[in-house]
């Protein structure tokens, strides 16, 4: 055997020391973003100098000077200032997010069920409602239910009205508006208590069948304490809330709650588009929970009421959440497409109307992004934590 | 031990054995046929009979006004408003697909100018035959395709549509694209650039040097984080601001780039999720075998990765080609633009016009789509046929 006696590594050249290698690369990628990012401030000063437009924040109290048709804080086109503009426009994003939330699940899950529905008519039709509004654009279903429908409808002088309470035309949708007086506080007061009574009784009906076994209305026992309490309490203070109810006049509705038709079609389109997305995501959730796990729970002797709750919704839920919060930032995002029917949100008062009237792209592009990034960044660390509390425990 | 054939027992004192089976009596009339179905699917319980009451209800609520829209009620023909008005005969006035047919050239090229038009169509053809030569499972010399479709036809449209005038084609300016042919174009571009630009992306963030991950990461992050019209606002208001004066790009050019950034992220996540889903063996025993980190990638990894997210990409692309719509905001003529502008041209205002482009449009997007998921639909029961056992 003469096999040379080999003391250490060989020797290799520097070059092809992997080590070596990636430090070089890495370096060299550095610099040509660095370089990139240099020459960009660079044009950019350059450019912006050349056209005049100030850098900075210091448009952020300047005077607006423009209305915005919905606002939900004070806002005046005199007094409000940019920085104001931005809150109004963040806060109507956030409504019409939180309403479609709302909606599309409902309709998102409906239709997911009925889809596996062994009902051959409404299994169809779900199917193809879910094909047809996700295979077509959204902004196409907006700009339709906007120009096509609700600049169809009526106008004032023919408006629809539903017992002279609730006016649907083309200027918009008009329902009546409570009107709260003192004492409404007691109220409050209630439900905040209801709502703490009932997650105590549920906290210690839990703990009694963990003991004992023996089962609690809970669901009943809830619903009483959170909408009973606060029943009794405006009837004690003397019904401290009156109802709005919108009037019409001869040139408009006054009164009630306005509903500006930018916001309906709005919320009609982001509903129908996410809900249809949701299906997908719900059916996918309970076809991913095995048969076998109704069947063995057939075999131990539950019902299928309990099957339902206690085996396959629990299951599937691990499945459909994290898609589904998936969805609901995809519908805070597509809210941007307010800007094409114009419902005031944030990127049509903020990277519209105030970019156009500032000229600073830079730093209004920059907000903007810089809170739908972070709307972002919270859900998906949210849902870190989430996944990290509901994964399978595995060997 | 002998076993007593079937033809010795006949004649023998067993007389109650049968010689033949009785025949099977025919299923309950209820549990076959249209009856049995109709049982089984549509009323098997009273909540059922609920359903398909409402669902029939449901039906008959919103297909007919659709037909009589669409069909019965629709005018066919004219050269204006005038034919889609109602009238005292007429109170009832469908789609006026009149409008449609009038613009139809317009809605395919938009303001191309009418005698170079047939540069799109040329266009249109090469594309076709590109994505057919890909798709089409069978088709020899795949790999050739490949690179038609992913170098030569970018480079040879490009010169087509621009134009170029020492070989005699004239120059078209973008600001005259338009309609079918912007949609195509900028969905196309963004197909192009997403999957390579993605992939790099994807193995960008798998990577692990520190440096190419970070910037990988934060790419993606931020271009999913936020919402397609922030990033073309981004590219059509700040990238001219970023670049000398005289190489500022063109408003579609700007327009494409926000496309294919945003593509890009979303694709290097797609990619992600299939180089997830490669055993560490793999990548292992291409390692063992002597391979470097390029020819592991492309001869062993992305192939099987690639392969599986398939259907994935296809998806992706659907959802590109919907997203293209928003071009209109940094004023892209693309298709829906087009219907945009028609539908409240004074020429043809009409109670229906507004409706029937959109249904037009509708129509169009719901072609290319659907068939693109159901391309996807049937690779994945392809590749599933594989897992079968």
């Amino acid at each position: 055997m003469s096999i040379a006696q080999e003391s250490g590594p060989p020797k290799v050249s520097l070059i092809y020391d992997p080590r070596i290698r990636s430090i070089a690369y890495q370096v060299v990628l550095c610099g040509v973003i660095l370089f990139l990012a240099w020459s960009a401030v660079r044009n950019a000063a350059e450019n912006l100098e050349r056209a005049h437009i100030s850098s900075g924040f210091g448009f952020w109290n300047q005077t607006a000077g423009f209305d915005i048709s919905q606002t939900l804080i004070e806002y005046s086109a005199q007094a409000g200032t940019y920085g104001r503009a931005f809150w109004v426009g963040l806060l109507n994003t956030l409504l019409v997010a939180a309403i479609g939330i709302v909606l599309a699940t409902i309709v998102g899950f409906l239709v997911g069920i009925a889809r596996l529905s062994k009902n051959f008519l409404l299994a169809k039709l779900s199917a193809g409602y879910v094909e047809t509004i996700r295979n077509v654009p959204l902004l196409l279903q907006l700009l339709f239910w906007y120009n096509a429908v609700l600049k169809a409808l009526p106008d004032l002088r023919d408006s629809w009205s539903l017992w002279g309470s609730v006016y649907l035309n083309n200027r918009g949708f008009f329902a009546p508006y409570p009107i709260f007086g003192s004492g409404i506080g007691y109220v409050a007061a209630a439900f905040v208590v209801g709502v703490i009574g009932a997650i105590v009784y549920a906290t210690w009906a839990r703990r009694k069948q963990d003991r004992t076994g023996v089962q609690s209305p809970v669901a009943l026992v809830a619903l009483g304490l959170i909408v009973g309490l606060p029943v009794i309490a405006f009837f004690l203070a003397g019904m401290p809330a009156t109802l709005e109810f919108p009037e019409k006049g001869r040139f408009n509705i006054n009164g009630g709650l306005e509903i500006l038709p930018e916001l309906v079609a709005l919320l009609i389109g982001l509903t129908l588009y996410t809900g249809a997305f949701i299906a997908e995501v719900v059916r996918a959730g309970i076809m991913a929970v095995s048969k076998g796990q109704t069947e063995a729970a057939g075999a131990l002797g539950l019902r299928p009421g309990p099957t339902l709750k206690l085996v396959v919704i629990p299951q599937a839920m691990r499945v459909i959440i994290p898609p589904l919060t998936n969805q609901y930032l995809n519908l805070t995002k597509n809210s941007s497409l307010a800007v094409f029917v114009g419902y005031p949100d944030l990127v049509q008062i903020f990277t519209g109307t105030v970019l156009n009237q500032t000229g600073q792209a830079v730093e209004v592009v920059m907000i903007t992004m810089a809170v739908y990034l972070s709307f972002s960044l919270i859900t998906s660390l949210v849902m870190n934590w989430y996944n990290s509390r509901i994964a399978l425990v595995e060997r | 031990m002998s076993v007593a054939t079937h033809d010795s027992m006949i004649g023998a004192p067993h007389g109650y054995v049968r010689a033949a089976p009785v025949e099977a009596l025919p299923p309950p009339a209820a549990t076959t046929g249209v009856l049995g179905w109709m049982r089984a699917h549509l009323f098997s319980s009273p909540a059922n009979i609920a359903l398909t009451v409402l669902s029939a209800l449901l039906i008959i609520w919103v297909v007919p006004p659709i037909i009589e829209f669409a069909f019965t009620h629709a005018v066919w023909s004219g050269s204006d408003r005038e034919a889609c008005l109602p009238t005292d005969q007429r109170p009832e006035v469908g789609a006026c697909w009149a409008f449609v047919r009038e613009r139809f050239s317009y809605f395919i090229y938009g303001s191309y100018p009418i005698p170079e038009r047939w540069r799109v169509d040329v266009f249109f053809a090469m594309l076709a035959i590109g994505i057919f030569w890909l798709l089409w499972l069978e088709a020899p010399r795949r790999d050739l395709g490949a690179v038609y479709f992913f170098v030569v036809v970018p480079i040879v449209s490009f010169v087509l549509l621009t134009g170029f005038e020492a070989i005699g084609l004239r120059r078209v300016d973008t600001s005259l694209w338009g309609g079918v042919l912007v949609t195509i174009v900028v969905s196309w571009v963004g197909i192009v650039f997403s999957l390579p630009v993605g992939i790099l992306l994807a193995l960008g963030r798998r990577s692990h040097m520190p440096a190419v991950k970070l910037f990988s990461v934060i790419f993606i992050e931020f271009v999913r984080g936020v919402p397609l019209i922030t990033v073309l606002f981004m590219a059509s208001v700040m990238l001219p601001l970023f670049v000398p004066d005289a190489y500022s790009p063109d408003k579609l050019l700007r327009a494409l780039i926000g496309i294919a950034m945003f593509a890009s992220a979303y694709m290097a996540e797609v990619v992600r999720a299939g180089l997830q889903a490669i055993p560490k063996g793999q990548y292992e025993g291409a390692m063992a075998v002597g391979l470097g980190y390029w020819q592991m990638m492309s001869l062993i990894v992305l192939p099987q990765a690639l392969k599986v997210t398939v259907p994935n990409i296809v998806n992706t692309y659907i959802g590109l080609f919907k997203d293209t719509t928003l071009v209109v905001i940094v004023g892209i003529f693309d298709f829906l633009r087009t219907v945009e502008v028609s539908r409240i041209d004074p020429k043809w205002a009409a109670p229906t016009t507004s409706a029937t482009g959109y249904v037009f449009a509708a129509i169009f997007y719901f072609i290319f789509c659907y068939s693109m998921a159901r391309y996807a639909k049937s690779v994945e029961a392809r590749l599933a046929k594989g897992d079968r056992r």
